[in-house]
């Protein structure tokens, strides 16, 4: 009979050593493995496409300001939720978020589906003062991001550091077929990585979001950015009961 | 003689404790101070004062990096030198390798710090360090891995003491957690911007088994290793129990590591994997009361010790905080308390039960403990850390209650509903509510720093009383050399 004695264990390192990390591994491959492999895991559905440039840079100043730490993009499946916010968020609609922002504390409401829910004006006013807008908020006021003039400089680096990740924006013609096989013409266009520059301009111009086409300002990405948050998925098209077999 | 002396003063590297000890009180003072500020920010958001460095945004994760890393890490390096050396009877293998871990240590503290101020990060929680520092932190981790193993290899006898188990499995967790949670891809190499490896759920996942097991082996298994320790030598007595040390160690160890989907109930992580979360969550309760019990029923038979010890206070009260969160967790990992308690000021209150109530306060007792024994001299005060003792349990005790109410009203808040089934408050109706405990929170806090600045004086004369003491002493032994070579 195999006899096992815990004193074998305290007396030599190694076996402390390899037995601590075997006890310590486990649960993460159980749990974090299958994600990768189980398809069920991000639903299928039409709509969702990577950020445009000027999106991307929205992002990037959400997360700069640290925005997720009072703000959750993530809705629950609740009625009040569903009343409040909207269809639960599925995992697909995240599914190009380099990190994720799904959040852990609401300080303020959710903004997974903020988008076009608001006019653009009224979210530079209130990013800007937003006890103006809402006098019993608690947010910090960000004048900066309308009179800071917003980096473009790196804007092709960032996209082809996402590409890496497996964000689909494109380098080369096959890519960019792909492309439009996926997300259609328009889309695709916006997601070469060749036209960043003129692409972000052009949707700066043409969207104003921060009511100055004179220049761009870190405002027009935050806004347009905000403005796209949830609004990819049409739910009109899927039954009530579509995404509970993902669950 | 003068020999004995010299290997006496010689036998463990000391040095580098000290400079850990004193870094453990000034993070302390520096993080819990920035917690105060952005609590106050939530109250009076005046105090953003429109100045981007110092919006609640980013200062968030200084408090969090200067407290968990700076304090508690820093107090853990330094304990985990002392205990290693003075259980193993061995000095720390290499002086060099020691110094590093001091100053790699120091400066990600302090660049993390810098950079979120700036506006870097990388928007995971716990682990906002964008990659170079990740990379600095990956360095000094294994050079602690190789300093600490080397140490045990080195040891006077056969067992390896049951904290060392606590600090090996930290230190191992540490560097995998680590590691994983933070594989990024620069923009460029002359850029501090990085986007995650993963995306969305899985991204997700791996944060969140990141995030809890910063709770579970930084903030937990490691400092149940100082309490494996200092609680017995303070108390004069032995360990309560040894098997039990044995089984909660593993089971702790093992179960830890499931539970992190627990935070992502209700998302759209599928539902298998936070289920199992939560089960493992309940699991979890036994292994963590094993640890409180082991350390309370350590003092049985010297309960007296509690009336007239301000130290083993500072002891016994933290594990009584691990108890407590510990049970309050698994509670909330329950999918129905999630689905209140989630997004709410609740989870704060909770963490923080646990970082002041458990982590801060046992480190106050270990370094309490430690630091007169390091500059061979006795506290400056005793009185002072008795009136700190109270500032920290009243702090504690205002901070977790006034979430405890700001938690739960919000999550009933958001969910009522009207006669006719509309929602009965708009969002902000639920901002406006928490204004008065969130004032709250805000003098708790206040009232915790001004017993960590106590502490600060205290450690600070201590250190200045022992120096004073080495130098007379070290001037009397040469007078009497003196003495003795003109007689």
């Amino acid at each position: 009979m195999f006899n096992f004695k815990h004193e074998w264990v305290e007396t030599n390192i190694g076996l402390l050593l390899v037995l601590t990390m075997l006890a310590i591994s486990i649960g993460g491959l159980v749990e974090i493995a299958p994600l990768f492999f189980i398809k069920d895991t991000v639903e299928k559905v039409d709509g969702v496409r990577p950020y445009t440039p000027l999106e991307l840079r929205g992002r990037d100043i959400f997360q700069r300001e640290g925005c997720y730490l009072c703000h959750s993009q993530m809705i629950r499946p609740f009625r009040d939720e569903a009343l409040r916010y909207g269809h639960y968020s599925l995992a697909a609609e995240s599914q190009y978020d380099h990190p994720f922002q799904w959040g852990s504390k609401r300080t303020g409401p959710d903004l997974a589906r903020v988008g076009k829910k608001y006019s653009n004006e009224w979210h530079v006013a209130h990013l800007v003062s937003p006890r103006s807008m809402v006098p019993q908020s608690v947010m910090p006021n960000y004048p900066w991001l309308l009179s800071t003039e917003l980096d473009i400089s790196d804007i092709t680096d960032r996209m082809k550091a996402l590409r890496l990740v497996g964000v689909p924006y494109s380098l080369n013609q096959d890519e960019y077929d792909a492309n439009v096989k996926k997300f259609g013409k328009e889309t695709a266009d916006m997601l070469n990585i060749a036209d960043a520059r003129k692409n972000l301009i052009a949707q700066a111009q043409q969207g104003n979001y921060d009511g100055d086409r004179s220049s761009i300002s870190e405002m027009d990405a935050l806004v347009a950015y905000l403005q796209v948050l949830g609004t990819m998925v049409d739910f009109r098209k899927y039954d009530d009961d579509e995404f509970v077999k993902y669950r | 003689m003068a020999a004995t002396m010299v290997s006496g003063t010689e036998q463990y590297n000391f040095e580098i404790v000290k400079k850990f000890s004193i870094m453990a009180v000034v993070w302390g003072l520096v993080g819990m101070s920035v917690g105060v500020y952005i609590a106050s920010e939530l109250a009076w958001p005046i105090m953003n004062m429109d100045i981007p460095y110092i919006t609640f945004g980013r200062l968030r994760p200084v408090h969090t990096s200067a407290v968990i890393f700076g304090f508690g890490g820093s107090a853990l390096f330094a304990t985990s030198y002392y205990i290693v050396q003075r259980t193993c009877q061995a000095r720390l293998i290499s002086d060099g390798m020691a110094i590093f871990t001091f100053w790699g240590w120091q400066a990600a503290i302090a660049l993390g710090g810098i950079s979120y101020m700036l506006g870097y990060t990388q928007s995971r929680e716990y682990a906002e360090m964008e990659w170079p520092i990740d990379i600095l932190i990956e360095v000094v981790w294994v050079t602690y891995l190789a300093l600490f193993v080397g140490t045990v290899m080195r040891r006077k006898q056969p067992h390896i003491y049951v904290a060392n188990w606590f600090f090996l499995s930290f230190i191992l967790a540490t560097a995998l957690l680590h590691t994983f949670n933070n594989l990024a891809v620069p923009i460029s190499l002359f850029s501090m911007k990085s986007y995650s490896l993963f995306s969305g759920t899985q991204d997700a996942m791996t944060q969140w088994w990141y995030g809890h097991n910063a709770v579970g082996f930084f903030l937990t298994a490691a400092f149940l290793g100082m309490m494996y320790y200092f609680v017995p030598k303070q108390a004069g007595r032995p360990i309560f129990s040894y098997r039990l040390s044995i089984v909660h160690f593993w089971a702790l160890s093992f179960l830890y590591m499931w539970v992190g989907a627990h935070h992502l109930h209700w998302t759209a992580l599928p539902d298998w994997t936070s289920t199992l979360a939560a089960t493992f969550s309940i699991m979890l309760l036994l292994p963590s009361w094993g640890g409180m019990i082991n350390g309370i029923m350590t003092l049985s038979g010297a309960w007296d010790k509690l009336r007239t010890d301000p130290i083993m206070r500072f002891l016994i009260v933290a594990l009584s905080f691990y108890g407590m969160s510990t049970f309050e967790g698994p509670l909330m990992a329950l999918k129905d308390v999630n689905a209140l308690s989630h997004y709410t000021d609740w989870t704060v209150g909770h963490v923080h039960s646990g970082a002041l109530g458990w982590v801060a306060m046992v480190s106050f007792g270990s370094l309490y403990h430690m630091i007169p024994k390091l500059w061979n001299t006795k506290i400056w005060s005793q009185k002072l850390i008795e009136i700190h003792f109270w500032f920290a349990t009243i702090g504690v005790l205002l901070y977790i209650t006034a979430m405890w109410i700001s938690g739960i009203t919000q999550g009933l808040m958001w969910r009522a509903f009207d006669q006719f089934g509309n929602l009965q408050y708009s969002f902000v109706e639920s901002v406006a509510a928490m204004h008065p405990f969130y004032a709250m929170r805000a003098i708790g806090g206040m009232f915790f720093v001004t017993g960590m600045s106590m502490m600060f004086i205290n450690v600070m004369m201590t250190i200045r009383q022992g120096k004073r003491e080495a130098a007379k002493l070290h001037a009397a032994s040469h007078g009497k050399m003196a003495d003795m070579a003109s007689a």
